[in-house]
């Protein structure tokens, strides 16, 4: 990774340990962002260093496959997000992350495919009904956020899309890389 | 890691399984379902058959599955085939070629995630437009076997993928929304040759079956 990048970067973090994994989740994210000629860098978790971390305006965390759960092992790596103080949004594997830094649980729930969500408040331009992709084993047991607000729930219990009641982190359980790509474009251009 | 390819012959599983070789992946073995019916959401290919010979020239072990193509059914055998890539040849993982098809993607995750296998789909929502224009650049030898919409005809079987089909599918897209990589089953291929083949596949016989804007050849090839 470039160090001292001058003006706006966003930083793309993956999980995947599987580098053809790529194609399917970090890929989408990036092509989003180069159709509105926003600059990023790409950086593989376990190589992000703290002081790589000053030079981005805004963090995006990408998802990997439903058995690709290597980052779970790997907690300590994502402790900065704790002091980061800009904003972040953690795809599904990202959400896991966020969840576990602010002392979340994990459970056992496995979605895969179209579900419809519904958004009580606005979250990063979506709002009403919306229909999501979900691909997912795991989610961040509610009971343990307390510091972050739900903005939408699946089988009651599950949340999908969750943001700090103080800061700009964002989490999503479902992939806004296949269905809702706005959700990317606002929090990237906001 | 071991991959077996969900291959139908044309130009987006090999294109896939290309990908997972260039990554340095070792493909075990391909996958193929073939269904007898022609309305199947997942497997329907003209020229299926003639895949045997593409995994002949890729030096590949194939795993040829025959479904009736009832709808979950269809599924079960996409299970089964996969079991036996996993039991005779200990694939770890499963490679599609799906582009934009939530449906063909969801049931294979679930089949994936069911086998404890992990699921890559590396040409998932890419570009359609550049997808076939890296196709042709990595210099793939790939012809339409099927046409299914209008305003594409029989005289589309045949063509092959190359910058005037390209600008042309773009036309078509930009007039009657056709899907430029045939992800909606607008169109189907063959791929006679690639990066992959130890040689090019050379067509010795073919047979056109349709009317109007749904035709399919079925290719003989050596």
């Amino acid at each position: 990774m470039e160090e001292g990048v001058v003006g706006k970067m966003i930083l793309v973090i993956t999980t995947n340990k599987e580098k053809l994994h790529y194609f399917e989740f970090v890929r989408p994210v990036e092509d989003i962002l180069k159709l509105k000629s926003l600059n990023f860098c790409r950086v593989h978790f376990k190589n992000l260093k703290k002081y790589d971390l000053k030079n981005f305006d805004k963090v995006i965390i990408c998802g990997t496959s439903l058995r690709d759960n290597d980052f779970l092992l790997y907690i300590k790596n994502f402790e900065w997000i704790k002091d980061f103080d800009k904003p972040v949004l953690g795809i599904c594997a990202g959400m896991h992350m966020i969840g576990k830094v602010f002392n979340g649980s994990l459970k056992k729930k496995t979605e895969i495919g179209l579900r419809k969500l519904d958004f009580k408040e606005n979250f990063l331009g979506l709002f009403g009904e919306k229909e999501v992709y979900e691909l997912h084993n795991y989610y961040i047991n509610l009971d343990s956020l307390k510091d972050f607000n739900v903005f939408s729930f699946s089988f009651d219990k599950v949340p999908q899309a969750i943001k700090h009641k103080k800061r700009n982190i964002y989490g999503v359980l479902f992939h806004p890389e296949v269905r809702n790509r706005e959700l990317i474009e606002n929090f990237a251009l906001s | 890691m071991k991959l077996g390819i969900l291959f139908s012959g044309g130009k987006d599983s090999c294109y896939a399984a290309y990908i997972s070789k260039k990554e340095g992946y070792e493909i075990g073995c391909l996958i193929t379902v073939a269904s007898e019916n022609k309305e199947s959401y997942m497997f329907h290919t003209p020229s299926i058959k003639m895949v045997k010979k593409q995994a002949e020239v890729m030096g590949l072990p194939l795993i040829f599955f025959n479904t009736k193509g009832e709808k979950d059914k269809e599924l079960l055998d996409l299970k089964k085939a996969i079991e036996e890539g996993i039991k005779k040849y200990n694939i770890k993982g499963v490679v599609s070629g799906a582009v934009e098809s939530v449906y063909q993607s969801s049931n294979i995750q679930k089949i994936c995630n069911e086998l404890n296998m992990d699921c890559f789909n590396p040409l998932w929502k890419k570009n359609q437009y550049e997808l076939l224009g890296e196709i042709i650049k990595n210099k793939f030898f790939v012809i339409i076997t099927g046409v299914f919409a209008y305003p594409l005809n029989k005289n589309w079987l045949g063509r092959k993928i190359d910058e005037k089909f390209l600008q042309d599918i773009k036309e078509l897209n930009e007039k009657y929304k056709i899907n430029i990589s045939g992800e909606g089953g607008e169109y189907e291929s063959f791929v006679l040759n690639c990066g992959l083949f130890k040689r090019k596949l050379r067509i010795i016989g073919f047979k056109d079956y349709g009317e109007k804007n749904s035709w399919r050849r079925e290719l003989l090839v050596k």
